[in-house]
């Protein structure tokens, strides 16, 4: 058996799994599947996509980053003040923005390949410090998209009908961004370093691959897509605070990516399976605040991946015992 | 004769659908040392995993001491006398040596508390038997691997073992370390313990061994007594034909010098130089004791490491320290020592490791082409004889000799200047030692500056055209190849006899 139809079979596993979901919500809630229904779960799962495809990066090489939702809190205060406060224009303030962002990954992958702190503890810090930085800056109020900004809402949130199915635009810079990280994952020299390195740090590094600037690269992708997915969120919600916007979305993110058959220890990931890890999410998210109450949503989750984790390590003995 | 200690008949064991032992009976007397033999892939370490009760038989019977009986893990077997010594010794690092002869069954006192006093008084009177003079409350870490396996053995002991097998104990150890396990394992016979290991190596088997089981596939294909022991029987009988001796070695040319090696100082020995240098077409030997700073100069050369002070130069180009990507495009290629932890990615294809050292090579637009991949793997694979069912098969599923031929092709298409081989054969069985010993030299004859790094004796004897003997980090003595024998050095690597390098 080859590595690539393993690869394979797992993303057909993952997308049987959706399909399976799908039809019970739906079985079990007409609603959810109605125009608006499928429109709110393609919404979130846009918005969650994007920094699952950022912390996928992160994953592929065996690290983890807590930082997310802080970052994502920084970043959407961050942008009404630059507009408002500092007189920037929209186009410099997504620019710093992603200057910020990438200087914060930039930081995180060197304190983690150079002084080598483990990811986990280097991003714990960072998810306390930014979220402190967020408040500071934000104060205590709500930042609002200022008014000559409001045209971002509708170009980038707003759903855009396609034929007869309005389809929310951030989920369609989703399918553009995955698309460009599946190229990027799949057909760079890039790309196979980083999965190279993940499967094995020390082979790779004795293969005369920089496996120092890989880790360092994902990271910085990972804070990127944080950071304008901040933007994003900001842009959905019209406002927000500094001392609760984004907390635990990294979560929501991890989870997206361990549905989509990422391993925590490295070396495996797949866009394909990102998409539709962050799909499952995003229809459990709206089945359970349709079918049972909003409250249940954590609980249902947390027992939904822990099934999933389970299921995949029992069919992965089975299908190794009965080859 | 007396009756078998352990009797197996008729064992037989499968993993995922690959039969690992066909049918494989044999008798383990008291008092006697038997070598299990035969190519990797062989069954041997099933086998001795079957008797250890590591591994469950899926038919056949055991036999202990004339009671028919299942060994259901290795604590019953440990209970019933049979001590297993892993190829990886199973010891704990940060633990000392007295804790790890008693791991996993501590004496106590007050029912509760660890007897600790006791455990080393006990732990002394093992190492004094054995012969390992050191405190019992050494830390396992700071042991050499053959001191390891005395501490293994001790462990053994400790358990009243009627039966010690050994999975490869000597593949680690250098020549010294290996008599000195020789001689307890000729004390433990006389004590009337049967001693049972596997070797890939025949002079140690033919000094030791009462009687030797081959294995081939699966099955059981003869046992040879010690009147019986030849070179040539117990190779034909490995590998189901008669080898052709090898082909008399064409006297090479070395060229100019590729690799200039200059006071080099690594940490593993900061108060140490190295200098030496490696010439086109040569194949140099690198000798000495595990642990001589061999495999630390290595990778300091290849940039793994960050070398304390001393200039490496490539044609008399210094080479930037502690870059691998440079030490490459300079034309350095370096085959490491743990080829499943260093040399290759198990879980990845062979396509995917032949091909990572230069993907660059295969993205000339930026986008990686499998198309070419996959022909340049095909053709290594063909040139190299990679035995498996594709390029797309992991290299983790393929057996030691092919995996090395793996670890070594992926450089060949760099055709690199100068190549490092650290240990290029360990655990490779025979059929796959010569082809990889071909292929060397076939390197050399192309006009690469080779050095191999090996504690296999005669193996460097067989490639060297010139052999650096280290020390303890330095630069005992070079030997020319008619100067070098086993007891010339042997003797330069144990530092008995002070010896200036040939200038």
């Amino acid at each position: 058996m080859n590595s690539l139809f393993a690869s394979h079979q797992k993303t057909l596993v993952i997308a049987a799994l959706l399909a399976v979901l799908t039809a019970v919500c739906a079985w079990l809630e007409p609603r959810f599947i109605s125009v608006d229904g499928i429109g709110l779960i393609l919404k979130y799962a846009g918005l969650y996509g994007l920094i699952a495809l950022g912390v996928s990066f992160v994953i592929i090489t065996g690290g983890i980053d807590l930082s997310i939702g802080s970052w994502i809190g920084l970043s959407a205060v961050l942008f009404p003040v630059l507009l408002r406060d500092y007189g920037l224009s929209t186009t410099s303030a997504l620019a710093v923005i992603i200057l910020l962002s990438a200087a914060a990954g930039a930081l995180h992958g060197l304190l983690i390949t150079r002084l080598r702190l483990q990811p986990f503890l280097v991003t714990l810090c960072g998810l306390f410090i930014y979220r402190g930085l967020a408040r500071i800056i934000g104060g205590n109020r709500e930042q609002m998209v200022p008014q000559a900004q409001q045209w971002m809402r509708s170009a980038f949130v707003k759903a855009q009908p396609l034929g007869d199915l309005p389809i929310p635009s951030v989920f369609l810079l989703l399918l553009v961004a995955a698309a460009l990280s599946a190229v990027f994952l799949n057909h760079t020299v890039w790309g196979r370093h980083l999965i190279a390195t993940g499967r094995n740090e020390q082979a790779a590094r004795f293969s005369g691959v920089n496996t120092s600037a890989v880790r360092i690269t994902a990271y910085i992708l990972c804070s990127i897509f944080a950071g304008l997915s901040g933007v994003l969120f900001l842009l959905e919600v019209n406002s927000a605070q500094g001392s609760g916007f984004g907390n635990f979305y990294e979560l929501w993110a991890i989870a997206g990516a361990v549905l989509g058959g990422c391993s925590l220890r490295g070396g495996q990931a797949g866009v394909t399976g990102v998409l539709l890890g962050i799909l499952m999410v995003a229809e459990v998210r709206q089945a359970v605040g349709l079918i049972v109450r909003d409250e249940f949503k954590e609980f249902v989750i947390g027992s939904f991946i822990l099934i999933g984790v389970v299921a995949d390590e029992l069919l992965s003995r089975f299908l190794s015992r009965s080859r | 004769m007396s009756a078998p200690l352990l009797s197996a008949r008729g064992i037989s064991k499968r993993f995922a659908g690959v039969r690992a032992l066909d049918n494989v009976s044999a008798d383990f007397f008291q008092g006697e040392v038997v070598a299990v033999m035969g190519e990797n892939g062989a069954g041997k370490s099933t086998l001795m995993k079957c008797l250890a009760g590591v591994h469950q038989p899926d038919s056949g019977t055991l036999t202990w001491q004339g009671k028919d009986l299942r060994i259901t893990s290795t604590r019953r077997a440990e209970q019933l006398g049979i001590a297993f010594i892993h190829q990886e010794l199973n010891l704990c690092d940060n633990l000392d040596v007295a804790s790890n002869v008693f791991l996993g069954r501590e004496l106590k006192k007050a029912g509760c508390f660890l007897d600790a006093a006791a455990m080393r008084a006990r732990t002394a009177a093992l190492l004094e038997r054995i012969g390992l003079r050191i405190p019992t409350n050494t830390p396992v870490s700071s042991l050499s691997i053959g001191q390891r396996q005395l501490v293994e053995i001790a462990r053994a002991l400790s358990l009243d073992a009627r039966m010690v097998i050994m999975d490869e104990p000597t593949s680690s150890l250098t020549a010294g370390e290996t008599a000195t396990l020789f001689s307890v394992v000729r004390d433990l016979r006389t004590a009337g313990i049967c001693v049972v290991f596997i070797s890939h190596r025949i002079p140690e088997i033919t000094a030791i061994a009462d009687r030797v089981i081959v294995l081939k596939d699966g099955r059981f294909t003869g046992t040879l007594t010690k009147s019986e022991l030849a070179p040539d029987r117990i190779v034909s009988l490995m590998v189901g034909r008669d080898l052709p001796p090898p082909e008399p070695r064409p006297l090479r040319q070395p060229g100019p010098v590729r690799l200039e090696v200059s006071n080099l100082r690594t940490a593993a020995f900061p108060a140490r130089q190295l200098s030496f240098s490696l010439r086109a077409g040569e194949i140099t030997g690198a000798a000495g004791l595990v642990g001589a700073g061999r495999t630390e100069a290595a990778r300091a050369i290849f940039g793994i490491d960050r070398p304390i002070a001393g200039t490496i130069s490539i044609d008399g180009n210094p080479l930037t320290h502690g870059n691998p990507r440079l030490a490459i495009r300079a034309g350095l290629a370096l085959v490491p020592e743990d080829r499943k932890e260093q040399g290759l990615i198990l879980d990845m294809a062979i396509r995917d490791n032949l091909s990572l050292p230069r993907l660059r090579h295969f993205a000339p637009s930026g986008f990686i082409s499998d198309a070419a991949i996959n022909r340049s793997a095909e053709d290594l694979s063909a040139s190299l004889s990679i035995r498996s069912t594709g390029i797309h098969k992991l290299v983790g599923e393929l057996s030691g000799g092919n995996q090395q031929k793996v670890a070594l092709g992926r450089w060949l298409a760099l055709s690199p200047g100068i190549i490092i081989l650290d240990e290029p054969t360990r655990g490779v069985d025979v059929g796959a030692k010569r082809e990889i010993y071909s292929l060397i030299e076939s390197l050399a004859a192309s006009g690469t500056a080779v050095l191999v790094i090996s504690s296999d004796l005669e193996e460097i004897l067989r490639l060297s055209d010139r052999i650096l003997v280290l020390h303890e980090g330095h630069l005992a003595g070079t030997l020319t190849r008619q100067e070098a024998s086993e007891a010339s050095v042997m003797q330069l690597a144990t530092g008995s006899s002070p010896r200036r390098p040939a200038a």
